[in-house]
């Protein structure tokens, strides 16, 4: 008799599960281990299940480091994401593997994403078909410590504007024990951080050059321009002497401990400069040249729809896609993990645009480009050795140039050709 | 009843082969087929022939980190079990204290390398923060630039890794000096003979399948050697200008930075004969001669 009433209990349950399975699409979206961003993506999927309710949305998310694998791995046993986050710098890999889909054009018109987004959306696109939309983007900006500079007899409200005045708060800010280490450096100098961003897509420009051919297939810093501004990058440690590679371990390390004036660094970096108590800092655009020309390197991770979703669940996907790039998820996301909205709208309101903090890496939105990395690892390593040529074996910035011109085409090169 | 003993080996023997079977054999005959493919997890793996191999032949990155491992190996080994032997031989003498002693020198074995790596690295840094140019500064000698140096960096990280492998030799080493029956010791003094004798006659021959345990385990550590130069140099790995990098790090790297499967595995594939070339050449050099 018990095991009547309990054989037809759960045959209840399986069918009322059944049934509901049936009526309900169930989608799942993939992302990186990253706090603030799992706290921000799982409000976003409470306030659309709320509106949404016979659509569920799983989360599903990957160390950092396993997460491209994974989702390689996951197409290829057919139990891949439905909707997924990737870097803009992916999106070549994602499509030659199959791993997404063109946004469907109905929900997502194009006149629509070029005339709302920023211009750096571009890099989604491939051909006649973007890919995938960001909610946040991130740019770079000058970081200072007020506390030093006002030691050193300088303005902390009037932070250097052009590059002839950052070096010369370098100068002021820098200080050396008596045997001539250093001790406080008036800038940090890290390529592989993101001074190798600055030095390709913001020296090399303000120096008169263009480090790649405008669908970055080709690399074009082998002249004079990528030359001077790869001198005016060592030559702040071994002629003005204002910073050391390597000080302090890391850029932001040295920042944070105080021990360097200012430092280049992106919005990703203002969670972690938050938590310091020891002096207060600011933060103003790069600087430009003598002539005015302003750059920025931005970056994002944008949000696409798995290569083999379709029916209904393409339609959830769609929306939920939908949402979390719309303006009210950019709000969402920059309250809670900082990072700055995709969209004019949602991003140049009256609020941020007087927010000392988000000013200057909004500004830089207009003006900043998206380097089409095949590989960024070895990108940057190449940057990061043409630097150490110069300072570690004495090489001639010259020669230096030229070898990481020729390895970084190789690379590309060889991307090109899988 | 014999016969239903062995059923029984065979059954429990049965689980750890399958085991081994689906999780080391295969992936490493799978890996010799990727080697010959472009694999680049993305698309299908393509059969290629010998291009990876000839492309590794002729990358100029590819012979530094085989020299630099070959270091690592050369180096390391020899003055580890130098060092280990010689602590050893008189820690085996130590009576005060001798417990204590030898887990200090077992400690660091037990720690993650990771961790290490990164307190090493703090020790390496520039003056304000790095403990050993401090010390350098107060004795008025000058600063060294360690692991920001093409040519100390690679030496900086080997001397932690010899000191994170030490107390596991000692203790082996230690084992086998306790090993030795002391009666050999007694009959020796009896017939008079010194210190240098009794090391050289006695004990180091008695020792010798210690040491050939020690000198192909230790010399597969260096050639595989990894967690310490990746901790140390996470921001430039195996840097500066790759000064620092060994094979391992080099196939991690082509494998998970830049997903090109088929080259990495290529790389492995020569990582694995090199070990069991290396391997081998050893057993047969220390071999027993009858």
């Amino acid at each position: 008799m018990r095991r009547g009433i309990l054989l037809a209990g759960l045959f209840t349950g399986i069918s009322v599960f059944a049934v509901n399975s049936a009526q309900a699409v169930e989608i799942e979206y993939w992302q990186y281990v990253y706090e603030t961003r799992i706290k921000a993506m799982d409000q976003l999927i409470e306030n659309f299940e709320k509106a949404n309710p016979d659509i569920t949305v799983k989360q599903t998310t990957f160390p950092y480091a396993d997460y491209q694998t994974r989702v390689v791995a996951a197409n290829m046993s057919g139990s891949g994401p439905d909707v997924m986050q990737l870097f803009y710098g992916w999106l070549d890999q994602f499509i030659a593997g199959g791993l997404v889909q063109p946004l469907p054009v109905d929900a997502f018109p194009h006149d629509k994403i070029e005339s709302e987004f920023f211009p750096i959306v571009s890099a989604m696109k491939r051909g006649d078909d973007y890919y995938g939309l960001p909610t946040a983007v991130r740019s770079l900006a000058l970081f200072y410590n007020k506390k030093l500079f006002q030691e050193a007899g300088l303005d902390p409200k009037s932070p250097p504007k052009t590059v002839d005045e950052f070096v010369a708060a370098a100068e002021k800010t820098a200080k050396h024990d008596a045997n001539g280490n250093m001790t406080v450096a008036g800038t940090t100098m890290d390529m592989a951080g993101q001074d190798h961003q600055w030095w390709r897509e913001v020296l090399i420009r303000q120096n008169g050059g263009e480090p790649y051919t405008a669908d970055y297939s080709k690399v074009t810093y082998n002249n004079d321009a990528g030359i001077k501004a790869l001198k005016f990058y060592t030559d702040l440690q071994t002629e003005q002497k204002v910073g050391e590679v390597g000080f302090m371990d890391e850029g932001q390390a040295a920042f944070r401990a105080g021990r360097a004036a200012m430092t280049i660094d992106g919005t990703f970096r203002l969670g972690s400069f938050k938590s310091i108590k020891d002096f207060e800092w600011g933060v103003t655009e790069l600087p430009t040249n003598a002539a005015g020309i302003r750059s920025n390197y931005a970056s994002y991770f944008a949000n696409g729809i798995g290569a083999k979703v379709s029916g209904e669940k393409l339609e959830a996907s769609k929306k939920f896609l939908a949402y979390i790039s719309s303006p009210e998820a950019m709000k969402v996301w920059l309250d809670t993990v900082g990072e700055l909205p995709a969209r004019r709208s949602a991003a140049l309101t009256e609020a941020n645009l007087a927010d000392p903090i988000y000013s200057p890496f909004l500004k830089a939105l207009d003006y900043a480009h998206t380097t089409l990395f095949v590989d960024e690892a070895a990108q940057r390593q190449t940057a990061i050795d043409m630097v150490n040529r110069v300072l570690l074996e004495k090489q001639s910035p010259e020669d230096s140039i030229a070898q990481a011109a020729t390895a970084e085409q190789e690379i590309i090169d060889a991307a090109k050709i899988k | 009843m014999r016969h239903k003993r062995l059923i029984w080996v065979w059954t429990f023997l049965a689980l750890p082969i399958l085991f081994y079977c689906v999780i080391r054999f295969y992936p490493t005959l799978q890996a010799f087929y990727l080697s010959f493919t472009n694999w680049n997890l993305m698309k299908p793996p393509k059969f290629i022939g010998f291009a990876n191999y000839v492309k590794l032949y002729n990358d100029p990155q590819f012979w530094k980190v085989f020299r630099n491992t070959f270091t690592y190996l050369i180096i390391g080994t020899p003055v580890s079990l130098l060092i280990s032997f010689v602590i050893s031989f008189y820690l085996d003498r130590v009576r005060i204290l001798h417990g204590l002693i030898r887990a200090l020198y077992f400690l660091p074995f037990l720690t993650t390398a990771a961790a290490m790596a990164w307190v090493w690295r703090w020790f390496y840094q520039p003056a304000p923060i790095g403990v050993i140019n401090d010390v350098l500064g107060l004795i008025g000698l000058p600063q060294q630039a360690f692991i920001r140096s093409v040519d100390q960096a690679l030496p900086s990280i080997m001397v932690t890794s010899i000191w994170a492998g030490l107390g596991f030799q000692i203790i082996i080493f230690m084992a086998g000096l306790r090993a030795i029956p002391s009666t050999y010791y007694e009959a020796a003094k009896i017939d008079g003979l010194g210190e240098w004798p009794i090391l050289w006659k006695i004990t180091l021959p008695l020792l010798k399948p210690t040491t050939v345990f020690l000198v192909v385990f230790s010399s597969i550590g260096f050639l595989r050697i990894f967690d310490q130069v990746y901790n140390m140099t996470t921001n430039d790995p195996g840097g500066p200008l790759g000064s620092t990098k060994p094979l391992v790090l080099m196939i991690y790297q082509t494998a998970f930075s830049s997903y090109n499967m088929g080259y990495a595995a290529a790389q492995t594939v020569v990582l694995f004969a090199i070990l069991l070339a290396v391997s081998l050449l050893q057993l047969w050099i220390l071999r027993e001669r009858k």
